[in-house]
This record gives structure tokens, sequence and C-alpha cells, in this order.
């Protein structure tokens, strides 16, 4: 799964690095917030046991071997955002020390294994586990589960990437720019061996390490504020959203009536109005390599189109004139929605948190 | 067969300090890569990696490939590892892989396969050969910029690009303690391995895999602990110093103006 450079195109390098960025960030606040002078040695040897874990063959049913990736523990033991540093960690050591994956294409192997493997193993973990015991039996089937979903989330991520290749990035003649399958080959020959050899690894030494730690280590399993040493509670004190941050919000929100400066349609954002229009028309297909516009607004377009108006169309109020001022205003009103929804998410999921932890 | 899994990752772990130790050799050698400061040496092959990635011709590739070859030679390196370790395994690999796209890309059909409803397009060996080039060059240059410098290097000339130093710093400790965990584990299976009389059931293999993952688990996080107070002992307060003694000379600049070119030259002819 670890993609090589020259299979991915730079633009999607690129937009895969951005998205592994944002994880990056955010999972190193977090951890740098609960281990605090911690997170260095933990997650640097985390990292590397992560590393060798990779290297292990898995003898699996049939009398053959596979390798797995580790992200399930990783996830389990450090939760989401330590698993995320670490195995980010693990796969830039493979690729600049070993080779194993492509540097352009790092942010892509760190988004689908280490970002997505990590989030989906820890949420389907969590999921099943529910409020067992951690020594339970339902815990080892939950990291089996866990492993195998999260392998496979990983995989397809991976293979909607490559499949998405010969459709975006060809020359003139049809030709293939960068990965040559389109995705109805892609993700079935992606997914063959991991639905079945990959997955299947991943869930069996998730399992037998979840059940091996219930016996000999279950400490590990209450999460890192458990660990040995101990963490202080007070590292993990809610720290305020920083200054900078809020500085930096209102000078983007300032800017949003930039877009104005952009002539036409953003490509592909076309309305049933735009196609219905013969000057936005010739701008579509110029904007699409001359290929032809559908003779007419397609009927799914028209009846979907009719559902819902939104309240600022175009970014502008109808009771506002000025189209600057009305982006500016589109911006606030999105950027205050998306703080409210985030103080309520955060305050629901601070409160499940402590009455987990009372528990 | 019976004890293949545990025959297989310890030739894993052979392999790995292996390529380690080649690399430390390799890097401590006089050469042309060598002469040049670090940052240099990453900019510039990460520049070329680029130019790569963005070149559609193959004739263009190939130049960078060439390019990526001499500057091997230059550095004292061995065509021969570099042959095996990279050259094969990626015609091996990224060929396979690309096999099929001769005979499903859709285009202009320039080779039928009597006696079977086949055929290869022209866009089919295109494509295929543009992948295989590609993959190829951009893996030399980056095992030639492996070979040529010191992990450490690689990590101050991180460094100097603003990643932040903590990064860094797990960076540098996580492949310290890398070698540490892959003898630990290797030790681990080779005991399990002299203590085996007869052959291991598939349950029993994978358990046997299970535990000495979980031990190394419980090791490793008493590790980080050890680490930890040890980092305390020392005066570790969380605010990581790192050493940046690089000085850039004219000889530096003249090779970051080489490289810088080289990617250029190749990106605009490989549009």
């Amino acid at each position: 799964m670890h993609i090589p450079d020259g299979y991915l195109s730079p633009s999607t390098c690129v937009t895969l690095y951005a998205f592994a960025a944002s994880g990056w960030y955010s999972a190193l606040n977090r951890v740098r917030r609960i281990l605090a002078t911690r997170m260095i040695p933990l997650i640097s040897v985390f990292a590397a046991f992560s590393f060798v874990v990779m290297m292990f063959n898995i003898p699996l049913p049939g009398g053959t071997t596979g390798h797995a990736l580790g992200v399930t523990v990783a996830a389990i033991v450090l939760g989401p955002s330590g698993s995320i540093l670490a195995v980010s960690i693990a796969l830039a050591i493979q690729a600049l020390f070993f080779g194993d994956g492509g540097i352009t294409t790092l942010g892509a192997n760190c988004f689908n294994m280490a970002i997505v493997g990590s989030l989906v193993a820890y949420g389907v973990y969590r999921l099943i586990a529910g409020r067992s015991d951690v020594g339970a039996r339902r815990r080892a089937l939950a990291a089996a589960i866990a492993g195998y979903v999260s392998i496979n989330a990983a995989a397809l991520l991976t293979a909607f990437e490559f499949g998405i290749q010969p459709t975006l990035f060809h020359d003139a003649s049809g030709t293939p720019l960068y990965a040559p399958y389109p995705l109805h080959v892609a993700v079935p020959a992606m997914m063959i061996g991991h639905l079945t050899f990959a997955g299947l690894a991943e869930a069996l030494i998730s399992a037998g390490m979840v059940s091996y730690l219930q016996k000999s280590d279950i400490g590990l399993l209450r999460g890192i504020r458990d660990f040995p040493g101990g963490l202080a509670a007070a590292n993990s004190a809610e720290r305020p959203f920083p200054v900078r941050l809020w500085w930096i919000v209102g000078l983007l929100m300032l800017c949003t009536p930039l877009g104005i400066l952009a002539a036409g349609t953003a490509w592909g954002e076309w309305s049933s109005a735009d196609l219905a229009n013969p000057a936005a028309r010739t701008q579509i297909e110029g904007a699409s390599g001359h290929h032809v516009a559908p003779s007419s607004v397609p009927a799914g377009l028209q009846k979907l189109s009719a559902i819902w108006t939104a309240p600022f169309p175009g970014y502008a109020p109808r009771f506002v004139k000025s189209a600057s001022f009305g982006y500016a205003l589109s911006a606030m009103f999105g950027v205050g929605f998306l703080v409210v929804a985030a103080l309520v998410a955060t305050r629901i999921a601070n409160r499940l948190r402590k009455r987990e932890s009372r528990s | 067969m019976s004890q293949s899994f545990i025959e297989s990752t310890l030739r894993g772990f052979a392999q790995a300090f292996s390529k380690a130790l080649i690399s430390e050799q390799a890097a401590s050698q006089p050469g042309l890569l060598q002469s040049l400061d670090p940052r240099v040496r990453v900019v510039g092959v990460l520049a070329l990696v680029i130019a790569v990635v963005l070149c559609h011709k193959l004739a263009v590739i190939g130049a960078v490939l060439v390019l990526g070859i001499l500057v091997a030679v230059a550095s004292r390196l061995s065509l021969w590892s570099l042959a095996t370790r990279v050259w094969l395994v990626v015609l091996g690999f990224t060929g396979l892989i690309a096999l099929p796209a001769l005979f499903i890309t859709p285009g202009s059909r320039i080779i039928l396969v009597s006696g079977l409803p086949l055929s290869i397009s022209a866009q089919g060996v295109r494509t295929a050969a543009l992948l295989v080039l590609r993959v190829e060059t951009a893996a030399t240059l980056t095992t030639v910029l492996v070979l040529c410098t010191p992990w450490t290097h690689i990590l101050k000339a991180l460094r100097s690009f603003r990643l932040p130093t903590e990064v860094v710093t797990m960076l540098a400790m996580t492949h310290r303690y890398v070698f540490l965990l892959i003898e630990t584990a290797n030790q681990m299976f080779e005991s399990r391995q002299s203590r085996m009389v007869g052959e291991l059931t598939g349950a029993e293999k994978r358990r046997t895999t299970a535990r000495t993952a979980g031990v190394l688990l419980s090791k490793s996080v008493e590790l980080s602990h050890e680490v930890y107070l040890a980092m305390l002992s020392r005066g570790f307060d969380g605010e990581v110093r790192l050493l940046t003694d690089f000085r850039l000379r004219a000889y530096d600049y003249l090779g970051l103006a080489g490289f810088i070119f080289a990617a250029c030259l190749a990106t605009w002819m490989g549009r």
C-alpha cells in the first residue's frame, strides 16, 4: 500500500500533503497537550515499534504469510492522535531511509494509512467495544474488526487515488500519464489482496496483541493517561484557541472577495442556468478541453437543484447590493456557524469523556 | 516450511541492518554528492524528483535517470548495489503492475497477439513505459541521496527547512530505536526458534507472533519511560535545541544552481 513516487500526479500529491498536514498539525497539538514533555520519547519509541511490527511476517490460515500495518494497535494504545504521529513517523523513516514509499507521495501514504487508518481503527474499535470491560473478549473481537476495516479503508482510498489518475491526467492521445488503471480496474485489483490477506493479517495481529495485553499488560489498553510513570492530569487541561489563529481566520474572511476577481464559474460548479445559457456553455466547453456540454440541462440536475434554495445564493444575500460586502458577510456567517458547531461538538465530547473517566 | 514465518521475519531484520550498514559506509566515502552541503543535496535531489514527476516525456525522464546514474558514479556508489537495491526491485514490482496496461489501455493497436483476443496499444506501451521509467528514476535519485548522506545530516537539513524541532527529534529518536527494537525482536524470534521442536500449528504460529509483538510493545513503552527519565536527568524541559553548524560555500551554491537548473530544464522540456 506504500505508493512510490511516480504513481500519482503532482496535484494529487500536493492535495494529499495538504490533507495530511492538517491531520499532523491537529494530532501534534493534541498529543503535545496530553503528553507534554513525554511526547517525544513515547511517540518516537512507539514509531520505532510500529516500524518493526510492519516487518513481522504474520502466519495466515492456508500456510501463507502477510504483513500487517500495526495501525490498529497503535490507535487503541495511543489514541487516534498519537497513532497518527507514530505511524506517520514510521512511514517517513521507511520512505526517507529505506526507500519504501515515495517522497512526493509521503503525504498520500500518511493520509491513507496513518490518518484515515488510525481514525477508522479507533472509531470502529470504540463502536464495537462500547462500554465493555477492558479485559472483555469483546475488545479482542473489536480490535480484529477494527484492524480489518481500517486496512481496507486505507486500501480503498489508495485504490481511489490510483483510479482517478487516468481520468484526470492524460495526454491528447488518451495516454494515462500516471497510474494507468481507471477506478473499475484499480479498486478490485487493490481490494482483492486487502480483503483477503492484508486485512486478515491486520485483524489477526490486532486481536492477538489485544488478547495478550489483556492478560499481561492491561494498563496499556486503558489509554496513554494510564501509562507507566503516569501522565500529569494537569497536562490535559484545555487551552484556549490561539489568538494568532483568530487573526488568520479574520484575515481570510476579509480576503474572501478576492474570488470575485476570477472570471467565469468554477469548473464543475455549473448551475442549470449556466448549462442553459449559450455564453456560459461556450465557457464550460473551453474549460473542459473542448468536450461538448450536454445539449440540454440534465433532468436529474434540474430536479435536484429545485429542492433547496440557498439563503445566500452566489455568496450574496438578496438585500446586499455590494458583491464584496456579500462575500465578507457570507464568510462571517459560515465561520460563525462552524465555530458554534465546533464548540457544541467539543462540549459534548468533553462531557462524554468526563462521564467515561468517572465510570 | 513450518518455521518459515520466523525465518522470513529474521531475514527481513537482517536486510534492514545490511541496508543501514551499506548506507553508512557509502556516506563516509569521498565523492561528488558527499562533498556538498547536506541541505544542497536534499533540496537538489528533491527538485529533481519533483521534476521527474512533472515530466511527461520519456526521453527527458530517461535523461534525468542518466544524470542520476552519473551522480551516483561520481559519488563512488556501486552500480551493482543500485541495480540490486533499486532497478531490479522496481522493475519486478512496478513492471508487473504496469504489464496489464499494455493490453487494457484503449488506443491505436500496434501489436496483435496471435491466437488470443489480445492486442497491445501504443497508448498502453507509453503509459507503462512512463510509469516504470518515472518510478525507476525517482527511486534511483532518492537512493543515491540516502546512500550518500548520513541520516543525522538529512535530519539537520530538514530542520533548516523549518520543520518543527519536535518532529525532527522524533525522527532522529525513532531511527535510533528502530535498530534497538529490531535487535530485541530478532533475539526474541531466535530464542523462540532455538526452543522449537517439531512443527507448530497455524494457530500456534499466530499466537507466537502476536505474543512477540505484544511483548515488544510492553518493552517499547517501558523503554520510552526510561528514555524519558534519562532525558529529564539531563535537564530536558520540553524544549528541543539542535545544533545546525552547516555553512554554505561557493562550491555548494554552484552545486545547488546545477541541481535547480537541471530540474527546471527537465520540467520545461518534459511538459
